[in-house]
C-alpha cells in the first residue's frame, strides 16, 4: 500500500469542495493508497497571500511541508492552488540562500525545522503515475462507454512546470478518462484560466472567461467535465447560470471533480462520491452508469 | 528622460523578490502580453510595464491596475522565450505596491487579497463563507444582495460551512509565532 501525507487544502476539506475531499478519499481505498491526513496543517500559503505579503505565504507554506517531512512522507494535495504553492516554496527555497535563511528563522520561532526533502505531488500525478492507468482500469466496475467528458486541465496543475504534463497541451486526464472507458472530447480551452479567485473581486470578467470554457467543451460534444481544481469547479458550477444570465445562453454542464467520474466508474454510490453536491445536476448525464 | 539612479533603486528592490530578478532579460518580445487572458483591461500590458519599471517611473508602475488584473494562470510564464517568471514578477509589484501605500483603487482585488490574508492570520485556514460575506459587506453591501442566489445554491448542496475550522491550540500558537517573527523579518523584498 502506497503512503502519502494528505493535505486537503481549505477548500477540499471542510468548504465549498468538501464533495472533492470525501470522493478523493472514496477512490483512494479502491485503489489501495493510504492518505494520512497531514495533522494541524494550515493554510497552503495561497496565491492572494503569495501576492501580498510574499515571505509569510512561503512561511505558511513551508510550516506544512516541514510537518510532512517529519512523518517522513511526501505530501499530496488534490487542489492545484495548493500543489504550485507548496512547489514554488520547495523550488525556491533551494533557488535562493537569502529566502531559505528568512524561512529557517521564522520556523524556528515555531519550533521547526525545515530540509527541503518534502515533494508535494498532485493527487492526480499520484493516481495516473504512482498507480498507473492499468491498475485503474482494473479497479472499473461500470465502463463509461459512450460517455463524452471534457477533460478540465485550467492552469496550476500544470503551469508553471513542476514536471508533470504538458503545460499547454496536457494529456493525463484524456488518458484517465480512456482507462474508464469514457471518451475524451478534445477542446481548445482546456487549459486556459476560470478567472479563478478573481470571480470575487472582478466578477464580469471571471464570468466571461468561465462562458468560453464552457462553450468551448459543449460546442465540442461534452455530456460533462471533469476538474482537478476545487476553484475551477467552484467557478465553472456555482457561477454557471449567472454565466447563462450574462451571455443569454442555456448552458447545462455538469461539473465534476475527476474523483468523482473515477468513484462512478468504479460502482462507488453517489453518497460516496457526494455528487448532490453540483449545483448543475450530474445524475441525469451519468444516469446509465449510477 | 530616464532618471539612472531612481531606476536602478527601483530595478533593485524588484530583483529582491524571488523570480524579480528576471526583469532585467526582458527583450520586449511581447510574448507575455499576446498570451495574457486580461491585458485588455490592464491599464498597461506587462510588457509596458517592465518597459517602465526599468525607465525608472516607479509611481505609474505601482500605482497601475495591471498586476492586478493577473490571475496566476502563468500562461506567460512558460511561454517567455527569456525564462522571466512574469507570474511572479506582478506578484513583486504587487508586494511593493501594498507596500508603497499604492495599491490601486479601481480594482477590489486588493482589498480581497487583503481579507483574505486577514482570516488565514487569525485561524490558519480559510473559511469560504466568513471571508466572501466579510469581503462583500465590506467593499459593497449591494453585491452582498446580488450574491444573495449564488451563496443560497452553495447552501442547498451542503457546501457552504458556517464553522471555521481551527488548528489545536498549540498548532495556532506555532503559526501566529511564526508568521509574527516574519513581520520582524520586513517581508521577501
Amino acid at each position: 500500500m502506497k503512503k502519502y501525507a494528505y493535505f486537503p487544502g481549505c477548500s477540499s476539506s471542510d468548504g465549498g469542495a468538501k464533495a472533492y475531499g470525501q470522493s478523493t478519499q472514496a477512490v483512494c481505498k479502491v485503489l489501495g493508497v493510504e492518505l494520512i491526513e497531514l495533522e494541524d496543517w494550515n493554510c497552503c500559503g495561497s496565491t492572494p497571500y503569495s501576492t501580498v505579503e510574499e515571505l509569510a505565504s512561503f512561511c505558511l507554506s513551508a510550516r506544512n511541508l516541514a510537518l510532512a517531512e517529519k512523518e517522513g512522507l511526501d505530501i499530496v494535495t488534490p487542489c492545484s492552488s495548493c500543489y504550485v504553492i507548496l512547489n514554488r516554496t520547495n523550488a525556491y527555497l533551494k533557488q535562493y540562500a537569502h529566502l531559505k535563511a528568512q524561512v529557517d528563522e521564522a520556523l524556528a520561532a515555531g519550533g521547526l525545522e525545515y530540509h527541503r526533502t518534502a515533494r508535494a505531488r498532485h493527487l492526480l500525478d499520484v493516481l495516473v503515475n504512482d498507480i498507473g492507468y492499468d491498475a485503474i482500469a482494473a479497479a472499473v466496475k461500470k465502463n463509461l462507454e459512450g460517455l463524452k467528458v471534457a477533460p478540465y486541465y485550467g492552469c496550476q496543475l500544470v503551469r508553471p512546470r513542476f514536471g508533470f504534463d504538458h503545460p499547454e497541451n496536457p494529456r493525463s486526464m484524456d488518458m484517465l478518462i480512456a482507462s474508464l472507458g469514457g471518451e475524451a472530447i478534445d477542446f481548445p480551452m482546456k487549459a486556459r484560466c476560470c478567472g479563478g479567485s478573481l470571480i470575487i473581486s472582478e466578477e464580469d470578467l471571471s464570468l466571461g472567461l468561465i462562458g468560453r470554457i464552457l462553450n468551448s467543451a459543449i460546442s465540442r460534444g461534452a455530456e460533462c467535465l471533469i476538474t482537478p481544481c476545487p476553484l475551477c469547479q467552484t467557478n465553472l458550477d456555482a457561477y454557471q447560470s449567472q454565466v447563462n444570465k450574462r451571455l443569454q445562453a442555456n448552458f447545462k454542464l455538469p461539473i465534476l471533480f475527476f474523483t468523482q467520474l473515477m468513484g462512478v466508474a468504479f460502482g462507488l454510490s453517489e453518497e460516496e462520491l457526494g455528487l448532490r453536491s453540483c449545483i448543475v445536476p450530474a445524475e441525469k448525464a451519468l444516469a446509465k452508469y449510477l | 528622460m530616464v532618471d539612472k539612479k531612481r531606476a536602478d533603486s527601483f530595478i533593485q528592490g524588484i530583483c529582491a523578490f524571488p523570480g524579480g530578478e528576471g526583469i532585467r532579460q526582458c527583450i520586449q518580445c511581447g510574448t507575455c502580453t499576446a498570451s495574457c487572458p486580461n491585458a485588455e483591461r490592464m491599464d498597461h500590458t506587462p510588457s509596458e510595464l517592465i518597459a517602465m519599471a526599468r525607465a525608472g517611473m516607479k509611481r505609474q508602475v505601482l500605482s497601475s491596475n495591471a498586476m492586478w488584473y493577473c490571475l496566476s494562470c502563468y500562461l506567460c510564464t512558460v511561454r517567455c522565450p527569456r525564462g522571466i517568471k512574469l507570474t511572479d514578477l506582478m506578484h513583486a509589484l504587487e508586494c511593493l505596491a501594498v507596500r508603497e501605500g499604492l495599491s490601486h483603487g479601481r480594482t477590489l482585488t486588493p482589498a480581497m487579497y487583503r481579507s483574505f490574508n486577514d482570516f488565514v492570520y487569525s485561524l490558519g485556514s480559510l473559511p469560504e463563507v466568513g471571508f466572501m460575506t466579510w469581503f462583500y459587506m465590506w467593499t459593497n453591501p449591494l453585491r452582498a444582495l446580488r450574491m444573495l442566489p449564488v451563496a443560497l445554491r452553495l447552501l442547498r448542496h451542503g457546501r457552504l460551512k458556517i464553522r471555521a475550522r481551527r488548528l489545536s491550540p498549540e498548532g495556532t500558537n506555532q503559526l501566529r509565532a511564526i508568521l509574527d517573527r516574519v513581520e520582524t523579518l520586513g517581508g521577501a523584498g
